[in-house]
This record gives C-alpha cells, sequence and structure tokens, in this order.
C-alpha cells in the first residue's frame, strides 16, 4: 500500500522538469491491523455473518427421507435440492441461477454499492470472523501492533500458536462441511473418525481448508484488491446515485484536533477531529476522507466508528456515512435521495431479473419428472417381420428423475396403423425404470408394409408416467424403404 | 511422437511454448522498474496524458510476482517431465494411450469383484439375474446393436437373437464360442452344380416348399432331386446342419431374403456373412455375462 503517503488530491497537475526516478512497480504488501468496530452496521454484518455461516454450516446436515436434502452427487451426475433431483440435462437452470445471481449483483451494486462485499462476501464474512479470533486471542489493533513487534518470546508464542491453531481448526472444519455438500456428510464424518477418508475426499478437505486458512488468515483484504474481479467491474454499475460511504467533506473540512474540552471554532475547524480511527477499523486499510476508492468494500466500520466519535464530542452523527454523490454534492435530504433510487438503470436491472426468476420458477415447476430421449437404428433401416409388418427400430432413453420406481407406458403417433412393440414392455406396453435411473428400452415401429409411401415419415413417441400421468413426446422419423 | 506429418509443427509448437515462456519471463523483469520523471510525492509515477490525467503508482504486490515465478518454474518443470515441446517425450514417458491403459486397467479391478461373482454363475442363472442382465444389455447396445438391431431382432443379413432358430447352435457354450471366436457363414455359389437357370428355379420353388411358403408345385417337385447337392450341407429335410453353420431352409425365417427372387439369388451368387470376433476386446468374463444375455433373450420364458 503506497497511499498511505500524503494524500494530495489537489496537488499541481504535472510534474514536467522534475529529475527522472527509478520507481519500483512491485512492493511488499503492508499488514493491515483493522480495528474492532461497534454500531449499526457493525452489526448488521454480524447478522449476516450468521445468517449465511448458519446456512453454510448447517444445510449439509439437513435431511431429506432417504439422503441429504442438498447433495452435489458429482460422481452420479445428480444434483439432489430438497425434493428436486437434477441431472447434467438440467445444466440450463444453473445457467439460469448464475445468470439471475450475475444480474441480482448488478442491481444490488447500482442501488447500494458493494453491499454484497462488505456483508456477505465469503472473502469478507471468513476474514471477519478470523479477525474476531484473532482479536480474541491477541488482543485489538493495538495489542496486536505490539505483540507483532515484540521480540519472540514465550507468550508470543503462544499467542500466536494458539490463534493459528484456532484458525486451521474452523478452515478445517469449513473444508469438510464444504466438502460435505458433495458427499453424504453423514458419512464424511464417519469416514473421518475411521480414518477412511478417499484420497480426493482428503485432498479437497485439506485444500478447501487451506484456502480459507490462507485467504480469511492472510490474503484478506489483498483478494479483494488485487484478485477479485467484481471489484474491478463494479465502477461500470456505479453512478451518482449509488450509494456509497462517503465522508462529508463540506460538514468535516478543514479537519483538526479538538478536545471535549476546548470549544470548537466553528468558522476556523471542521467537524472531523483528525482522530484517525476511520483509517484504524478499515479492513482494506485506506483513509474514507479521501473519497471513493476503489479498495472500499462498503462496510460502513469506518461510518459506525465515526459516529461514535460524534457521540463523544457531542455533534451530529453522519460525517461518514452510507450517502450518494449526488446528495452529498446537492445537499439532499434523506427522501430526497431515496426517491432517486428508481432510476432507468435499476428499472431495467429489476425488470430483466423478474422476468429471469419468474422464467426459471415456471419451467422449474413445469419440468416433468421423467425425460426422453430417442435414437432411432442406424445400421437396421427398416425390416420385414411377421406378419407382413414393415418396422423401424428405435431406442427410447428413459430417465427417470424422481426417486422413486416408475412405470412408463410408451405409446407412438404419427403415421396410419402405427403400432408400437417392445420385448422389454409387457402387455400394457409399460415399462419399469428404477429410482433416479435411465434406461435404454429397444422399441420397435410397425406399419403394415405397403401401407404409406416410401420415404421419411414423421412420427412422435409418447411416454406417458403411469403415476403421475405426465407425457414426454419426443419426435423421429420412420423410414420406409422403395 | 512420431506422427507429426511435417517437421514443421513440432518446431511451431516448441516455439510457442517456450517463446511464451520466455515472453512472460521477460515482461515480469523489464515491468518490475520504470524510470519516470520525478513522482512529486502524491504516488503518481509522473506519465501524463490528456492535458491533466496522471497515471498513478498503485505497485503490484510482490507475493503475485512471486506466483508468476512459481508458475514459470512450473511450466519449465512441465516441459521437461511431460511432451510439451514438439517431438521430445518427456521424462515421465507419459501418453494418451497409457493413460487409457492405467484407466481401464483401474476400472477393470474395480469391477472385477462383480464379475468373478458372475463367472461363478451358470448362464441360465446369470440371464434371469437383474444385475447381470443389465450389465449384458449395456454391452449389447454398444457393440452389438450396430448389427443385430437395439432389440436384437437382426434385419436382413444379421440374424435375429431372440427366437430359436440358432444357425450356428443356440447352447451356451455355442453362443460363447460365437461371441468369442466369430463366425464367417459360407454359402458358395452352385448355380453350376445345380444346372440349367430352369433347375435352379426348380429348386428355389422347393426349398420354399419345406417351410410350406407359397410356391409353385410342380417346379418344386422337379426341384426335389437338384437339390441334392444342397442337402450335403442342408440336409435331406433342409432342417440345416449347426455344425457347419447351414441355415434351417425349412422354417419361415430367411436370412438373406424371403421368396424365390431372394433365393435363386443365393444359389447362383452365394453368400459369405461374418460375425465379427468379440474374445480380443472383452475379458472371458464379459463374454459369459454377454452370453447370457443373448441366451436370455431367446429363453426367457420363465419371466
Ligand atoms: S473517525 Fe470521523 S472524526 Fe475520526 S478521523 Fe475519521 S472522519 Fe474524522
Ligand atoms: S472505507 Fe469504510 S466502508 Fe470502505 S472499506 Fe474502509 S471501513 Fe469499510
Amino acid at each position: 500500500m503506497s497511499s498511505k503517503k500524503n494524500p494530495n488530491a489537489k496537488s499541481d497537475v504535472a510534474n514536467a522538469g522534475s529529475e527522472a526516478t527509478v520507481i519500483n512497480l512491485y512492493a511488499a504488501a503492508e499488514k493491515i491491523y483493522p480495528r474492532s468496530t461497534f454500531g449499526f452496521f457493525t452489526k448488521w454484518r454480524w447478522v449476516m455473518i450468521w445468517l449465511t455461516q448458519l446456512f453454510f454450516y448447517g444445510v449439509p446436515w439437513i435431511e431429506w427421507g432417504q439422503r441429504q436434502a442438498l447433495l452435489f452427487d458429482l460422481e452420479a451426475r445428480r444434483f439432489y435440492i430438497f425434493n428436486l433431483v437434477l441431472y447434467p440435462q438440467d445444466l440450463i437452470y444453473l445457467t439460469g441461477i448464475l445468470i439471475i445471481s450475475a444480474l441480482s449483483l448488478f442491481l444490488f451494486t447500482a442501488i447500494a454499492g458493494r453491499l454484497w462485499c462488505g456483508y456477505t462476501c465469503p472473502q469478507t464474512v471468513y476474514t471477519e470472523i478470523f479477525l474476531w479470533i484473532e482479536a480474541k486471542i491477541e488482543g485489538d489493533r493495538a495489542a496486536r501492533i505490539r505483540l507483532d513487534d515484540a521480540p519472540l518470546s514465550a507468550r508470543k508464542i503462544l499467542k500466536k500458536g494458539g490463534k493459528h491453531f484456532a484458525w486451521i481448526a474452523f478452515a478445517l472444519w469449513t473444508g469438510f462441511t464444504f466438502v460435505g455438500y458433495f458427499t453424504p456428510i453423514r458419512e464424511l464424518g464417519d469416514a473421518i473418525v475411521n480414518m477412511g477418508l478417499g484420497p480426493w475426499q482428503t485432498f479437497w478437505i485439506l485444500f478447501y481448508g487451506f484456502a480459507t486458512y490462507g485467504n480469511a488468515g492472510f490474503m484478506r483484504e489483498q483478494v479483494c484488491k488485487y484478485m477479485c474481479p467484481y471489484a474491478r467491474f463494479q465502477s461500470a454499475m456505479f453512478d451518482d446515485d449509488t450509494l456509497i460511504v462517503t465522508y462529508d467533506e463540506k460538514r468535516g473540512e478543514p479537519r483538526g484536533k479538538a478536545s471535549l474540552k476546548t470549544d470548537m471554532d466553528k468558522s476556523k475547524q471542521g467537524a472531523c477531529i483528525d482522530c484517525s480511527l476511520c483509517v484504524q477499523v478499515c479492513p482494506t486499510g485506506i483513509d474514507i476522507r479521501k473519497g471513493l476508492q476503489y479498495e472500499c468494500i462498503g462496510c460502513g466500520a469506518c461510518a459506525d466508528i465515526c459516529d461514535t466519535v460524534m457521540d463523544k464530542m457531542g455533534y451530529d452523527r453522519g460525517l461518514v456515512k452510507y450517502s450518494t454523490q449526488h446528495a452529498i454534492n446537492l445537499g439532499w435530504n434523506h427522501t430526497q435521495m431515496l426517491r432517486h433510487i428508481l432510476r432507468p438503470r435499476v428499472l431495467i436491472y429489476a425488470t430483466i431479473l423478474s422476468v429471469l426468476v419468474v422464467t426459471l420458477l415456471t419451467s422449474l415447476m413445469l419440468r416433468t419428472s421423467f425425460r426422453v430421449d430417442v435414437v432411432r437404428d442406424r445400421g437396421v433401416m427398416a425390416r420385414i417381420a411377421e406378419g407382413g409388418m414393415l418396422e423401424n427400430v428405435y431406442r427410447l432413453q428413459i430417465m427417470n428423475a424422481t426417486e422413486t420406481t416408475q412405470r412408463y407406458q410408451l405409446g407412438a403417433s404419427g403415421v396410419a396403423n402405427l403400432k408400437i412393440e417392445s420385448d422389454v414392455a409387457d402387455h400394457d406396453k409399460t415399462v419399469t425404470v428404477n429410482p433416479a435411473e435411465s434406461r435404454w428400452i429397444p422399441v420397435r415401429l410397425q406399419i403394415p408394409d405397403g401401407s404409406i409411401k416410401s420415404g421419411s415419415h414423421p412420427v412422435k413417441f409418447e411416454v406417458r408416467a403411469t403415476e403421475s400421468n405426465e407425457i414426454v413426446s419426443e419426435k423421429s422419423v420412420f423410414l420406409v424403404p422403395r | 511422437m512420431s506422427d507429426f506429418t511435417s517437421s514443421f509443427w513440432p518446431i511451431f509448437i516448441t516455439v510457442i511454448s517456450v517463446g511464451g515462456v520466455i515472453g512472460c519471463a521477460l515482461l515480469l523483469w523489464l515491468t518490475s522498474k520504470i524510470k519516470a520523471t520525478s513522482p512529486n510525492g502524491d504516488n503518481t509515477n509522473g506519465h501524463v496524458w490528456d492535458e491533466n490525467l496522471r497515471e498513478m503508482n498503485n505497485p503490484l504486490p510482490r507475493w503475485w510476482v512471486w506466483m508468476f515465478i512459481i508458475t514459470i518454474a512450473f511450466s519449465l518443470f512441465y516441459f521437461a517431465a511431460y511432451p510439451a515441446i514438439g517431438t521430445y517425450a518427456g521424462k515421465l514417458g507419459w501418453t494418451q494411450v497409457n493413460q487409457y491403459e492405467q484407466e481401464m486397467e483401474a476400472a477393470n479391478k474395480t469391477i472385477a469383484p462383480l464379475y468373478a461373482k458372475f463367472a461363478a454363475m451358470p448362464i441360465d442363472q446369470l440371464a434371469a439375474n437383474p444385475e447381470a442382465k443389465a450389465i449384458g444389455e449395456r454391452i449389447f447396445m454398444n457393440n452389438c446393436a450396430q448389427c443385430h438391431g437395439s432389440d436384437a431382432h437382426g434385419s436382413r443379413g444379421f440374424p435375429n437373437l431372440t427366437d430359436k432358430d440358432w444357425i450356428h447352435g443356440g447352447s451356451p457354450e455355442k453362443i460363447a464360442e460365437t461371441l468369442t471366436n466369430g463366425r464367417v457363414g459360407m454359402m458358395p455359389p452352385m448355380a453350376a452344380a445345380v444346372g440349367s437357370e430352369d433347375d435352379v428355379k426348380n429348386v428355389a420353388n422347393y426349398v420354399l416348399s419345406l417351410s410350406n411358403s407359397s410356391h409353385d408345385a410342380t417346379r418344386a417337385a422337379a426341384g426335389k432331386e437338384k437339390f441334392a447337392v444342397c442337402a450335403a450341407c442342408h440336409g435331406a429335410d433342409g432342417t440345416g446342419n449347426q455344425a457347419i453353420g447351414a441355415p434351417n431352409l425349412a422354417d419361415n425365417i430367411w436370412l438373406h431374403g424371403a421368396g424365390e427372387e431372394a433365393i435363386i439369388k443365393r444359389i447362383n451368387e452365394g453368400k459369405v456373412n461374418q460375425m465379427p470376433a468379440q474374445g480380443a476386446k472383452f475379458s472371458p468374463e464379459q463374454i459369459h455375462v454377454l452370453t447370457a444375455y443373448v441366451w436370455g433373450l431367446s429363453n426367457n420364458e420363465v419371466k
């Protein structure tokens, strides 16, 4: 971090004529020691941390009938989401969910800036949890800086060791939970207890644990600053009506030291007492008073701490606050600001988003509980069967997407006197498919020889689930040779 | 890796891969420091555009540079170990083929116990075992259905496997033998032996009469005598001989087409028909499972 030096946004325009110097473009990262905060936004951040983490750590343990409620079984290529079972063929839903997620992010960003970053992004959330552990063991900012500067001692080793132990334990639990989304978590737990973990499971638990440990313990804000793509393109979604954390420069400047005892000369001095607490609490180590910066994750920590300072000083709150560029520059009040939430960009995002959500939900609802694929036998053109029937052979792949054994009745239409036959079907022309399995069913379509002219005739297979009465039709062709 | 058609391609690949890595390293090194007109302490690096747009110097963190260096080191290791540069095979001797073979071996090992269980079961039991049936069905669908049809009913030139009419025998042993070694069906051209065109026509009608198919009775009676040359293989009564793969002519099943015309054609031209051997493709245990499946197609009364 080099912007720590003199924040001088209004310095001379150019520096022509100065001496040429060599500057290094790679620098060692400086460690940031965020000070802990409290207040309205901090409370909300913790609420979000609890919600997201209760979800993450809790959901894999929920059982649904005979299985885990949420399970992404990559090996069997089945995704179980409560009573929904998705197959690779349902990838379109995943695409839909991803597009909806991206659009929601656009929408929230346009309205409220980096809401996601500050409150729910796993990177922030885990950093916050790790920071909390760190603060519990090593103490708050000042104590941590002191400890880091102190020479090696038994106390230092104990504190540092304790912290890393707690971090690693937590990180491993995270890795375990993560893998628990892909293999049944209870079996996974048993496997760990009995030392029977598979090589890939071990790898992924360790890998994900390591990633958590590294990202939340060490990389922290650097991920947001250097790695996160969202941080880079979000400026395209910001406008002057986007909620951002801002410092009210008009009110704060010129800043200067003030104490409770000496009265402030309002004509000479702004409300900012230059206590630098807002810089100390910032998890990305920036000074919000320099204006909107790409590093700011919009967490509101600086707003919270500054409010407590203002309270102590007996000044109005809101020197640092969530506001918009317009509101700050034009001196709008709350209602004026809120009135500008609904602007074309927001309305367009919201419209597209709701259309997508509705489409996705409807198509999920209309989704049949089985799928049918038809492949016409290529090796066998057409043949004469007993009784002078002309027949074509097909394979019907029936995928039972339910979790119970299902019976399906086969039917076909499209040509006069069309008959469907299958050796594996019973007298009702029904076949059985095991739960969540797919089965190839060889079928024959027959017509009396000579009843239609030669060539290719469109036919339709109709497969009916006898239990639910759902019907799926698939097109194919019936070939009549010359 | 000698399968390049010209020496240009290995060189092309080498230049791109090695050149790419060297280029990255150079870029990394050259951009580590820049010479700029004195930054005046405001964290700009001295570049000015469009009157007053200035470039900030926000240095890349050093750890990230290390990641690039590690990546470069990894590429060099990769070049040495794997076939990445032209015709050089790499120290580890990795090829797609041996990876495939390894994976196949591993997969076969995991299913070995299942097949061992199947191998110990007699065919009739195996044919009724749903698990074996499903596996057999899959093997059949992927390997046999191209000729015999997905429903195994065959078509012209490809026997129907679901009826009781077997050219080479329908016992489990015979089926396994057919699967393993394949079969060659040989019907020699018989026109010369049978006689004149008229004789051929007579014999064809006699053949049709054997299965009570529609035929010309007088011609059939005339052909009966000439059928003697056919009887050598197909038997005096035309019921065929499974030992030499001579089809039964007395049932109404026609491998190469029914009717007088088709039969005349066979007598005149003969026919060589081939079932390819599958022994090299499948293990004996797999053949066993497949045999049970095929056998079960026509022995499925006990359902
Ligand atoms: S916390 Fe508030 S008063 Fe303190 S330096 Fe920051 S803006 Fe100024
Ligand atoms: S400047 Fe304030 S809102 Fe932005 S990241 Fe720092 S503490 Fe959070």
